[in-house]
């Protein structure tokens, strides 16, 4: 009798217990979960409805229902003149998806993951992102280039790279990375309206994560600003700034911090480019310490901006030198063991956190 | 001399002998007389996978005169940027046409400003068959505000949208691509017009090329290809570049058509062919056999890799500007002396329209920041010294 009661007590407390994640986040109405490729496909879906000048073009986009099934029902619903399956030939379907942008179309070129998009970047810089700049603005380029970036799960290192830096180095184009359901929506939907031309960089392992998305996300008019970061989490210790997948690595190590009493800012960075310098400075003015977080190769990374910029901004208000957590520089291994150590995990951003606040010997 | 046939009245032929009227009236207006005459082409025309269009020509003086004049105005004023970039007026590239005047007015003289014209770096005289005017030109040359990109673009990069011209493009063969999607745009957007996409014998071998050719034979798009080839990519010769240097068989499932790309007239045909063809049956190549007399650039002297004799034998045997110049004689369509006059009045224009564009000031320092997007957002950017230089983009 009393074990079935404790049983009780336990089910009733542990249902209680929700993913510690979704606590963290304020949304402004009775949520629902909506997974991030649902969301990318909702977003599709809409602006697609909305301008007959969008359309897809990529690999398996149309009758395979995307690689990723991110374009499920969208050939079914807006037919082969609007969703467009090429062959494997970046090179030419980029170009020809520029070209149509030069004419007014609003293509949306889907890279199976960006690590081909190497095959198309001559394009990608030199015919989208400075035809506005070379002609004085009588070319403008509304394309967006979209797919999975960065680690997916044991693809090796020809599969695995994640080209944030490398875009987000180059001006004339706007580099995006949505982190969970809203970001995808209202990320997406901005960057399709966009003038200019947008590298979408989504995460391949995100999109099966559910996200609680309110009423307003799911409207047909979301949208999010573009440059602006996110907040995801006030601290008040330590800015922990991250995008794309990191952004829930952070949150967790802000969790493990928080028992240690370190109240940890978690800035989801949404745009690599234009980047939010203000939002990363006024947060480090408050907390005095930075760790910037990312899955890509450290050298030249975004980190590297971030860690410059707050230097030459916020020089007098840190109280720890930067930190920086990036991906092992190295090509991607196979093995799993160094996967693992190839890649940032919740406790590389702890202990880095830790080190900031001088809490342990570095 | 090829046959030809002359149908105007002889009243009216004598009426374009008159002389003129007194020397003070220096301008004289082009003949408006539009009455047809056939003219065949210098050579029959070469097919692959097509029935070749035929040899004889539908022209008339009017455009006979209008091809004269607008081939030496092209011709004066790459000779004229020559002058002004060796007197380091205008800096980085220059690649001048001079030679191939013939490939841009048969072109046009065959489409609309509806129909899409996209090419390489060598694109002064392009933008001029579409429009653009003198100014435009020197001024952009010489990073001048009057400059069709203000002066940001620089040689490589004249565009003129609002006659569908798409540039102006540095990276050899990236052209081809974006041709195929204007092609796709219009087949998109249902605007019963084409795009001819134009590329060197040098890019005629790039990958992207074939990619987009295959994608638009696919895609039936009005796509149509023209390999401006004038035999030497930079300093290598066609047959040390290419396997198969018939460029216009290269399509493979693709029809092609070789043309005589000296002759104005061939290449208008071609051109009409090209874009009945496109309309109806998707992409075909056009392959216009031409020769530039500079070399590859400024930087270029043009003679390590080919012959004196080569270049002199071709100004004397193929110049499009005097094929032109023998046909209207021949027709009698004009005098010497009133063709010498256009020459004149075309030079003048010329040293006018670089007199104005050196009078234009350079940019304002503000522009380095202008039009890095369409909308800026609010980004910021930096100059060199981010702590001394920054700007909020609009």
């Amino acid at each position: 009798m009393l074990g079935i009661v404790r049983q009780k007590m336990l089910e009733r407390s542990s249902k209680k217990i929700r993913p510690a994640v979704s606590m963290l986040r304020s949304y402004s109405s009775a949520a629902k979960q909506m997974t991030v490729r649902e969301a990318l496909n909702s977003a599709l879906h809409e602006e697609m409805s909305a301008d007959s000048k969008v359309f897809l073009i990529g690999e398996e986009v149309g009758e395979y229902q995307g690689a990723y099934k991110i374009t499920k029902g969208l050939l079914d619903k807006y037919g082969p003149d609007r969703v467009l399956d090429t062959p494997i030939t970046e090179a030419g379907f980029t170009g020809i998806a520029v070209g149509a942008a030069y004419y007014g179309l609003k293509p949306v070129v889907e890279f199976m993951t960006f690590n081909f998009s190497m095959q198309a970047i001559d394009h990608i810089i030199n015919s989208a992102a400075k035809s506005n700049y070379m002609s004085a603005g009588k070319i403008s380029v509304p394309i967006v280039f979209r797919g999975p970036n960065g680690a997916a799960a044991g693809v090796g290192a020809q599969h695995s790279q994640c080209y944030a830096a490398w875009y987000a180095a180059c001006p004339g184009l706007k580099v995006l990375t949505p982190y969970n359901s809203e970001d995808a929506r209202g990320l997406l939907k901005a960057a399709i309206r966009d003038p200019d031309p947008v590298v979408f960089l989504e995460n391949e392992l995100l999109y099966g994560e559910s996200f609680p998305t309110s009423d307003e996300v799911l409207d047909s008019s979301f949208c999010l600003p573009i440059g602006k970061a996110k907040i995801e989490r006030k601290g008040k210790h330590v800015t922990i700034a991250a995008y794309s997948k990191m952004v829930g690595y952070s949150l967790q190590a802000a969790e493990i911090l928080e028992k240690d009493g370190i109240d940890a800012e978690v800035i989801n960075l949404r745009s690599i480019r234009p980047l939010d310098r203000s939002t990363i400075n006024d947060s480090v003015r408050k907390t005095n310490r930075l760790v910037t977080v990312e899955e890509a190769f450290p050298q030249h990374g975004v980190g590297a901006e971030i860690c410059a910029c707050v230097v030459e901004e916020s020089f007098a208000y840190l109280d720890a030198p930067v930190e920086r957590i990036a991906g092992a520089d190295v090509p991607m291994p196979y093995a799993a063991n160094l996967e693992r150590m190839a890649l940032p995990q919740v406790g590389d951003i702890v202990r880095a956190a830790k080190r900031a606040c001088y809490r342990s010997v570095p | 001399m090829a046959l030809s046939y002359l149908r105007s009245s002889s009243s009216r032929s004598a009426n374009l002998l008159r002389p003129l009227s007194s020397a003070a009236s220096l301008r004289r207006p082009i003949s408006t007389d539009t009455t047809p005459i056939t003219i065949e082409t210098s050579v029959p025309f070469t097919s692959h996978q097509c029935e070749a269009p035929s040899r004889s020509v539908e022209t008339n003086p009017s455009e006979l005169l209008t091809f004269f004049r607008d081939m030496a105005l092209m011709r004066r004023m790459e000779i004229a940027a020559d002058s002004l970039y060796k007197a380091k007026l205008i800096r980085g590239f220059c690649h001048l046409y001079d030679g191939q005047e013939a490939v841009a007015v048969g072109m046009e003289a065959a489409i609309t400003k509806k129909d899409c014209i996209i090419t390489a770096y060598r694109d002064h005289c392009t933008f001029v068959g579409r429009g653009g005017t003198l100014l435009e030109v020197f001024a952009e040359l010489m990073g001048r505000q009057a400059g069709c990109s203000k002066g940001k673009g620089g040689s490589m990069h004249f565009y003129k949208k609002d006659s569908n011209f798409y540039g102006g493009h540095g990276i050899v063969g990236a052209q081809v691509p974006l041709g195929c999607g204007l092609a796709f745009a219009q087949k998109y957007s249902k605007d019963e017009s084409v795009t001819f996409a134009l590329y060197g014998d040098g890019a005629a071998n790039q990958g992207q090329l074939f990619e987009a050719l295959n994608i638009s034979a696919l895609w039936d798009l009005p796509a149509i290809l023209v390999c401006e080839n004038n035999h030497y990519g930079m300093g290598t010769a066609e047959w040390r570049a290419a396997k198969s240097p018939a460029y216009y068989k290269r399509g493979d499932y693709v029809p092609g058509l070789k043309v005589d790309g000296m002759d104005a007239l061939a290449v208008k045909q071609a051109c009409k062919f090209a874009k009945e063809h496109a309309l109806k049956n998707g992409p075909i190549i056009l392959e216009m056999d031409t020769y530039r007399y500079h070399g590859h650039s400024m930087s270029d002297p043009g003679s390590t890799y080919r012959t004196r004799d080569e270049i002199s034998g071709v100004r004397q045997e193929r110049d499009p500007i005097e094929r032109v110049r023998k046909l209207v004689l021949s027709h009698d369509l004009a005098t010497e002396k009133e063709l010498k006059d256009i020459e004149k009045e075309v030079r003048k224009e010329v040293d006018n329209a670089i007199a104005q564009a050196k009078e234009s000031p350079m940019p304002e320092p503000s522009e380095l920041f202008s039009n890095v997007y369409a909308k800026g957002l609010g980004a910021e950017s930096f100059g060199a010294d981010r702590k001394e230089v920054r700007a909020t983009l609009a």
